[in-house]
């Protein structure tokens, strides 16, 4: 992917041996290497033996394709391909935490939760927690608007993202 | 059998036949085994920095896997140093690590410490071992992977209560390792790709390096370059992968290269590197690297490829199957042979004409010695038998000079630390390096400050038959160190002088080795003779000009061809 841009963000897809100890290697790599990474976040797979990354990482091209090779050195690792921007599908959960004592507060709060197809999860007396997921653009700007009300607290999940398309990240692991 | 006796076990399916060590609370019954239900033999090192550095020179002396062991916490963290240099150098090593009991892991037990975090980063891979019956697959895996692809070392962390505890578990006969998978064969259009590059090429260089001695790929370097009439050069740890008095040899590049070496490089419009890494050490100012040369680069980790240095034509693969793929393309291609030699001939009588006139001065006879008489001295022991006689360095000018100057003239003949620079690492070396191949003759070229960092294993070679001879360039100070004061600070020489050095003659003597003390030049021939015949280890304490510099030298950051002289 050509960029002008050295500070572009990109997502790595990695598809791991679901053992302990493989997401201190990634790090440890990432410290090693002095690689910026943005974000990272483990779930597991459709296959117990595997677990599944989304790593965002900072840098150009370059700096790109090295996290891959080196995430590819590590013997844990079995598959990682970059997804491309634009081809893929990130989203992010964020829960939100906002003052909101005074009813029109509460009454507007309401409306953009709509808006945003949030959802409301908790509500006290002088709180309310939100619940948005979509890509992290979009909870960006949610949290903008909620800014003005008061945060208390804000809890994201980091990207997790895929493909477009019949293409897996798994693919040539099951063979 | 227990998880200590599976270990052994392991090993000997995986033809392991010497362990360096130092046994400790924490690995006492893998000890037990060894005491006398094994074959392998176990040379007791006195410290674990040399137990894992005379693994590593084991390694590269015979291309086989060296083993080492260490009990837990201090014992496994002096192994640090020689972890991070057998990773830097590609050096296949297993090292074993005792630990405290699984059930005490987290407490801050008595001689605990986390290896396998300590080690992530300065291993190629680690394992910690929490049931026995994972003992006979993690041995076979951890040697498998420490000697393929790009070797390096792999630590077995190996908890006490896991060594004593029941393995019921089959030894496989095979590793299937998913994420790991290194690629041999290089692509065939990568390789006609090159062949054309290199046959259009008027000012062609082979860039060699470590990777080619690693993959025994000599043989194989030697029939291309010589069919296609391509000088060769190599970085430190290339030397010796074709002889240093080839005519098509011009020796090293780099910041501590030849001179006409480094005006190759600059010069050339085609350069195949292979095996390399292209260290700091050998580019100086990538800006001003090679700047005509269309960049051909093979290597069996494709990390390497395009990390430091922008690539036109890359190529994965192991060096012995690339340059044999580049023969055979080369010699199908018919124009090959007579057409290629002639049209580099202009450029290789450059290359041979610039090699005479910075051809420099050896056979001094200044007191105090030259450092350069030394290497004089030691090029005759061996010329005498190139294929037997095995140089170790410790790190600084000791390192740099023999480096410079000696022609290495068979592969595995040349071991130093090369990308960590790891004083002291030069006798560990040479002693594995002896007790991997008993019939030849080793010699480490030494420092003053370097050899004293770990001069007390001379009890080793003598406990284990291992005449190692030392030849120490005694400047009385961290000669490297004070050279880079004179040239770059000054002249101010802070902390570098060592002049309550201990008499090493003395030293010698007190560990029943053989010392002499040489003060002038026409003795070092004869002591150095004398040395190897008396079949022991030794010292030669040679008192070289503490003023003498390592030039010429590209300054760090330099561009390689301006060199100071």
């Amino acid at each position: 992917m050509d960029t002008n841009n050295n500070q572009e963000l990109h997502h790595i897809t990695a598809i791991v041996e679901n053992r302990p100890g493989v997401m201190q290697r990634v790090a440890s790599m990432f410290s090693r290497r002095g690689f910026n990474m943005d974000n990272l976040s483990v779930g597991p797979t459709d296959d117990p033996k595997y677990s599944r990354m989304t790593i965002t990482v900072k840098g150009d091209p370059s700096i790109l394709e090295q996290v891959v090779k080196q995430l590819n050195k590590l013997i844990p690792i079995i598959k990682v391909r970059e997804l491309p921007l634009f081809e893929s599908i990130e989203r992010e959960l964020g829960l939100i935490k906002v003052k909101a004592q005074k009813p029109e507060a509460r009454n507007e709060i309401t409306q953009y939760v709509e808006v945003y197809h949030g959802t409301i999860v908790d509500v006290t007396q002088d709180s309310m927690i939100i619940e948005v997921t979509g890509d992290p653009e979009k909870l960006n700007s949610f949290v903008k608007l909620m800014a003005p009300y008061g945060i208390r607290e804000i809890a994201r999940t980091g990207v997790t993202a895929m493909h477009r398309g019949q293409k897996a990240a798994s693919d040539s692991v099951k063979q | 059998m227990n998880g200590a006796e599976a270990l052994i076990r392991g090993m000997e399916k995986e033809d392991v036949k010497e362990i360096f060590g130092i046994l400790g609370g924490s690995i006492m019954d893998v000890y037990d085994v060894l005491y006398d239900k094994t074959n392998i033999k176990h040379i007791t090192c006195r410290h674990e920095q040399v137990a894992i550095f005379a693994s590593a020179g084991y390694a590269q002396a015979s291309g086989k896997t060296g083993t080492c062991m260490a009990t837990s916490g201090p014992g496994a963290c002096n192994l640090v140093t020689g972890i991070a240099d057998a990773q830097f150098d590609s050096r296949p090593v297993v090292a074993i690590t005792g630990q405290v009991a699984s059930t005490a892991i987290g407490n801050d037990s008595f001689q605990e410490a986390d290896m396998v975090g300590i080690t992530m980063p300065i291993t190629k891979h680690n394992y910690f071992l929490k049931d026995p019956n994972d003992v006979p697959r993690v041995v076979k895996e951890a040697y498998y992977i420490a000697s393929s692809g790009r070797p390096g070392p792999v630590i077995i962390d190996f908890p006490s209560d896991i060594q004593k505890a029941k393995c019921t578990a089959e030894f496989p006969k095979k590793v299937s390792l998913e994420g790991y998978n290194p690629v041999y064969k290089p692509h065939q259009k990568q390789i006609s790709s090159a062949i054309k590059e290199l046959m259009n090429a008027k000012c062609p260089l082979i860039l060699a390096g470590g990777g080619v001695i690693i993959s025994n790929a000599s043989p194989e370097l030697k029939k291309f370059a010589e069919l296609m009439a391509i000088p060769v050069s190599t970085t430190s740890m290339g030397k010796g992968c074709l002889p240093e008095d080839h005519p098509l040899a011009l020796g090293m590049v780099g910041m501590h290269g030849n001179k006409w070496t480094n005006i190759a490089i600059q010069e050339a419009d085609v350069i195949l590197a292979i095996g390399i890494r292209f260290s700091d050490r050998i580019t100086g100012n990538l800006k001003h690297f090679a700047p005509n040369a269309k960049m051909i680069h093979a290597d069996i980790d494709p990390s390497e490829i395009g990390k430091n240095v922008p690539v036109d034509i890359p190529i994965v693969g192991d060096a012995k199957e690339v340059l044999a793929a580049l023969y055979q393309t080369a010699a199908i291609a018919a124009k090959a042979e007579n057409e290629r030699a002639n049209k580099h001939t202009e450029w290789g009588n450059k290359m041979a004409a610039l090699k005479k006139e910075f051809k420099q001065e050896m056979d001094y006879d200044n007191v105090p010695i030259k450092p350069q008489k030394i290497i004089h001295e030691v090029q005759k022991i061996i010329d005498a038998d190139p294929k037997n006689t095995i140089l170790t360095t410790e790190v600084g000018r000791n390192q740099l000079w023999t480096m410079h100057y000696m022609n290495i003239r068979s592969p595995r003949n040349w071991i130093t630390s090369g990308g960590l620079g790891c004083m002291g690492a030069g006798f560990p070396l040479a002693i594995g390096a002896r007790i991997a191949r008993p019939e030849a003759n080793v010699l480490n070229m030494a420092g003053d400050g370097s050899f004293q960092m770990t001069m007390q294993d001379l009890s080793t070679c003598m406990a284990n038959d291992a005449p190692v001879v030392n030849v120490i360039f005694n400047d009385e100070s961290l000669g490297n160190v004070r050279m880079w004061q004179k040239l770059f600070f000054d002249g101010r020489y802070s902390e570098t002088d060592l002049t309550h050095n201990p008499d090493f003659e003395k030293i010698a003597e007190a560990y029943g080795a053989w010392g002499k003390k040489i003060e002038r030049p026409g003795e070092i021939g004869d002591a150095l003779k004398e040395a190897i015949a008396s079949g022991k280890a030794a010292i030669l304490d040679i008192r070289v000009d503490r003023d003498e510099c390592v030039f010429p030298m590209c300054p760090p950051g330099g561009i390689i061809h301006e060199m100071i002289d």
